[in-house]
């Protein structure tokens, strides 16, 4: 058990501590997604000759990724639930759950999808769609990768209903993680 | 003295089991973003940039705000996060705004992109090859 | 009394009586007092090696081909390198890490009457991220090709492109050690505001917390929305150095404003990230030395609000003269031209709160008073360059660089000194030399006003910035004002010979000096009713607040003052 600081279980704001620092990181992570993704919405509306690029991404498997994003976010929101009705293991269970789909996410990427557009000369400096397109998907999978891994550390301490305060947490921003990707889907794989 | 008062913090409601924040039914909505997800793909099925347009990026909108209102709780938070998140989003637009006509730009006074104004045109004359 | 059970590390101060072993408690402390020293002692070192540049560089200028005495002669691309890295250093490794970094983890959990920030191990994660980038930046010298050497806004193609930067490594060690502070600023900011958001102590409302409190907070929330940008665009930027990616490359398709936007979309709140707490130092250091409430403390704060949101619309103003859209010039000049006015109506409050009061001139106050005076000049300068037709001829002159030091050497240099006078004795438990003090004071302004001052007369002569020696472009100089740029330089070595003062003040008062109670300057914020230096958990017991921060002199009252945590 950690030794927490008075400070932090103060709650002046009337939410608690962890969970205000989560919607701060999010604020600072919608500018940063912010950035890249409006710079790259103004080279592709701008440019015609981006949609013969953009035509060569597979729209099937980014809506396969939406599906399992989506449904890793259900897991998420179901942990959150067993957390507050004090069901560490079942909260634990989701939250593996969760993870699971954040990896078949990834293995789904840089295992078939990323492979397959390389092998066909679609590389990151091959094209300005394509250094966009690896480059904005790529700090998304970071930020699915970082979640993964904050899970995995979470899900045990949860299953021994310890700190299950932070199930909330790591799902609000897992949520994020698919918001982003919920408008990263349309931008790189439908708009053509 | 005080300190008494604030001695629950969330980890001990949590392990009190306490702690509530009226859940809804999250299978549904997950089925209803399934759904909407397989609009969104369909879509551009119909032909129509325009379809595609409100499929695409007007479903995103309304698939964002139900995972932040239905899963994220912003509603139920202190009305403050939803004014943080808005302000962020505005201020992405201000910089869209700042930025795009020099970025969107081809050409200006005194400038121009040669590159670019030559993929444009090679695009359309594929196009216009393609038309007839 | 007390029947309800008691949390045993309430008691106690929230942690437990483990005696730390001399590692644990100087370099891997979770206590935000240490971190706080860890990120002074660190800008402060850093500065020694931004104010060496200064001198280097400023000694070619002066003296072109000169051998400069612990230097050697200067080569047009070591120039580049140092006054790149000088700019770099002073904005990112100086001025932030002591204003908001340190100043902010010191004060904030005291002033707020708590016991440290909410996450302790993400603070040590911070400084730990933070050592990582300086250190970075410094072994980029050490590389083949050296430091990068294009200008600490880092434009492409030049800092993309190997061929035209001559530094490859150097320019993506550049760019990475500066988004590593980026990363370590966040971490940071997420303390400052969430510990200010939920852990005052019962009784602080919203307008009985500390103006330094509140600037430190407001700029690290600027900071958090406005560096997503360019964190975006320093990834951009390492790929296009370093695997031909498209962003910025003109010939691939790429955009090279698109960077400067990025930049300076981030680039202008920045400089309210740094002004902002020195702000916040000097209202508290004004309303203790003119025994004065602060005038219209709502005024300023709402102003605070203000500009940060308009920070956000003006920062086009930094590239009038690159080829943007005229039209948007004509906006970010309506907007840049506004934003004056808050800061000017900040600064004229603080002299309304001095009018009337019982001022002594210690040296805090010497130092606060300075800020005032010369950032006014600072600001007023602006006004000229950010009328887009003025600027089309001050654009990369001297005019500019004295503009920026007028603002940012009040920031940076006066603020710190000002912040380290008045909590040296919290902070040490013991009384800096008052007469070194002073003497240190007024060597240090009259040399800076010495050395640039000149330079805008320089500037609006003509004279142009970023050049190592004009023999190869005589029209971007002044041959008859070339005794204003020696005048200048030696000015700065004048100012550089006064600084030992204060670093022989500063270390011979930290073991020798004089002890400090508690509260040696009478003040009223909770800090003061701490231990000097306040032990870890900083009181045995958290206070409570009653009142605001600046109840002095009020009438009817024995003494001038009136702490935040004495009951009624």
């Amino acid at each position: 058990m950690s030794a927490r600081p008075i400070a932090t279980t103060r709650s002046t704001s009337g939410m608690p501590t962890g969970r205000l620092a989560v919607w701060w990181v999010i604020a600072s992570e919608i500018v940063i997604f912010g950035g890249i993704l409006g710079s790259y919405v103004m080279f592709r509306l701008s440019h015609d000759a981006f949609a013969t690029q953009a035509a060569h991404t597979n729209t099937w498997i980014g809506a396969f990724n939406t599906l399992v994003l989506l449904t890793s976010s259900l897991f998420a929101v179901l942990g959150h639930k067993a957390a507050d009705q004090g069901d560490g293991p079942k909260a634990a269970r989701m939250l593996y759950l969760t993870s699971l789909g954040g990896i078949i996410f990834l293995l789904v990427k840089f295992g078939y999808e990323w492979p397959t557009e390389i092998h066909h000369g679609f590389t990151i400096s091959s094209h300005p769609f394509w250094s966009f397109y690896y480059t904005a998907a790529g700090i998304h999978a970071a930020h699915v990768l970082a979640g993964v891994v904050i899970m995995l550390i979470i899900a045990p301490m949860a299953r021994r209903s310890l700190e299950l305060h932070r199930v909330e947490l790591i799902g609000v921003y897992w949520h994020f993680v698919d918001v982003v990707w919920i408008f990263l889907f349309p931008l790189l794989y439908i708009a053509k | 003295m005080a300190q008494h008062a604030h001695a629950h913090d969330a980890a001990e409601e949590y392990a009190e089991g306490g702690h509530d924040t009226h859940h809804g039914n999250y299978v549904r909505i997950w089925a209803i973003l399934c759904v909407l997800l397989v609009v969104s793909v369909a879509g551009p099925f119909f032909g129509h940039p325009l379809v595609t347009l409100v499929t695409a990026f007007g479903i995103a909108v309304v698939k964002a705000y139900m995972v932040a209102k239905h899963f994220m709780h912003i509603t139920v938070a202190p009305r403050f996060v939803a004014y943080l998140v808005g302000t962020c989003l505005a201020f992405m637009l201000l910089f869209f705004a700042g930025t795009a006509p020099d970025v969107m730009r081809l050409y200006g006074t005194n400038w121009k992109k040669p590159s670019l104004i030559q993929a444009d045109a090679a695009y359309e004359s594929e196009h216009h090859e393609a038309a007839h | 009394m007390a029947t309800a059970p008691v949390r045993h590390d309430e008691v106690h101060g929230g942690h437990g009586h483990v005696e730390e072993g001399w590692f644990r408690r100087y370099f891997y402390s979770t206590d935000h007092k240490m971190i706080a020293m860890q990120y002074m002692f660190t800008g402060m070192a850093m500065a020694l090696i931004g104010g060496f540049f200064a001198y280097t560089f400023r000694m070619q200028i002066a003296f072109p081909g000169i051998d400069v005495p612990g230097f050697g002669t200067v080569s047009p691309n070591e120039y580049n390198r140092l006054i790149t890295n000088h700019g770099a250093i002073m904005i990112f490794w100086v001025a932030m890490p002591v204003l908001l970094a340190a100043f902010g983890n010191f004060l904030i959990p005291l002033m707020l009457g708590c016991d440290d920030m909410v996450f302790p191990r993400i603070n040590r994660l911070s400084y730990q991220i933070f050592l990582l980038s300086a250190l970075i930046l410094i072994a980029a010298f050490f590389v083949p090709g050296g430091a990068f050497a294009g200008a600490w806004t880092m434009y492409p193609p030049l800092s993309a492109k190997a061929e035209y930067g001559l530094a490859p490594l150097g320019a993506t060690l550049f760019v990475l050690a500066v988004a590593l502070e980026f990363v370590a600023f966040l971490l940071g900011g997420i303390n400052f505001v969430t510990t200010t958001m939920n852990s005052r102590a019962p009784g602080m409302r919203m307008y009985d917390i500390p103006m330094a409190v509140w600037m430190i907070v407001i700029a690290s929330i600027l900071f958090m929305a406005s560096v997503g940008p360019l964190i975006a665009g320093a990834v951009m930027l390492l790929f296009d150095q370093n695997i031909g990616t498209a962003f910025f490359n003109p010939d691939k398709g790429g955009d090279p404003i698109l960077w400067q936007h990025l930049f300076w979309f981030f680039g202008h709140p920045e400089v309210y990230v740094v002004l902002l707490p020195v702000v916040g130092i000097v209202a508290e250091i004004i309303t203790v030395f003119s025994r004065k409430k602060m005038f219209a403390y709502r005024t300023v704060l709402y102003t605070a609000f203000g500009t940060g949101v308009l920070s956000f619309m003006v920062w086009a103003h930094h590239q009038f003269i690159a080829g943007i859209d005229p039209r948007m010039a004509n906006i970010f000049t309506i907007t840049t031209l506004l934003i004056s006015i808050p800061i000017a109506e900040m600064m004229f409050v603080y002299i309304a709160t001095l009018y009337g009061g019982s001022i002594t001139l210690a040296t805090p106050m010497l130092w606060a008073l300075s800020f005032i005076a010369t950032f006014l000049i600072g600001g007023v300068t602006g006004i000229f360059l950010g009328a887009s037709g003025a600027d089309i001829y001050l654009h990369d002159t001297y005019f500019v660089l004295a503009h920026f030091h007028y603002t940012f050497f009040p920031i940076a240099i006066i603020g710190t000194y000002a912040g380290v006078t008045f909590w040296f004795p919290k902070m040490f438990g013991r009384m800096m030399n008052e007469r070194l003090g002073k003497i240190h004071f007024w060597g240090t302004i009259i040399a800076f006003n010495c050395i640039f001052i000149p330079l805008f007369v320089l500037g609006a002569a003509g004279e142009h910035r970023r050049i190592f020696d004009y023999s190869m472009f005589p029209e971007l100089m002044r041959p008859e004002l070339r005794a204003m740029d020696k005048f200048a330089t030696i000015s700065l070595l004048v100012m550089l010979g006064f600084q030992p003062l204060f670093i022989f003040n500063f270390f011979y008062s930290l073991f020798k000096g004089p002890k400090a109670g508690k509260n040696p300057w009478q003040a009223n914020t909770l800090e003061w009713t701490a231990e000097s230096p306040p032990p870890h958990g900083n009181w045995p017991e958290l206070p409570r607040v009653y009142r605001g921060p600046y109840e002095y002199s009020v009438p009817g009252r024995e003494q001038d003052y009136w702490p935040q945590n004495a009951p009624n």
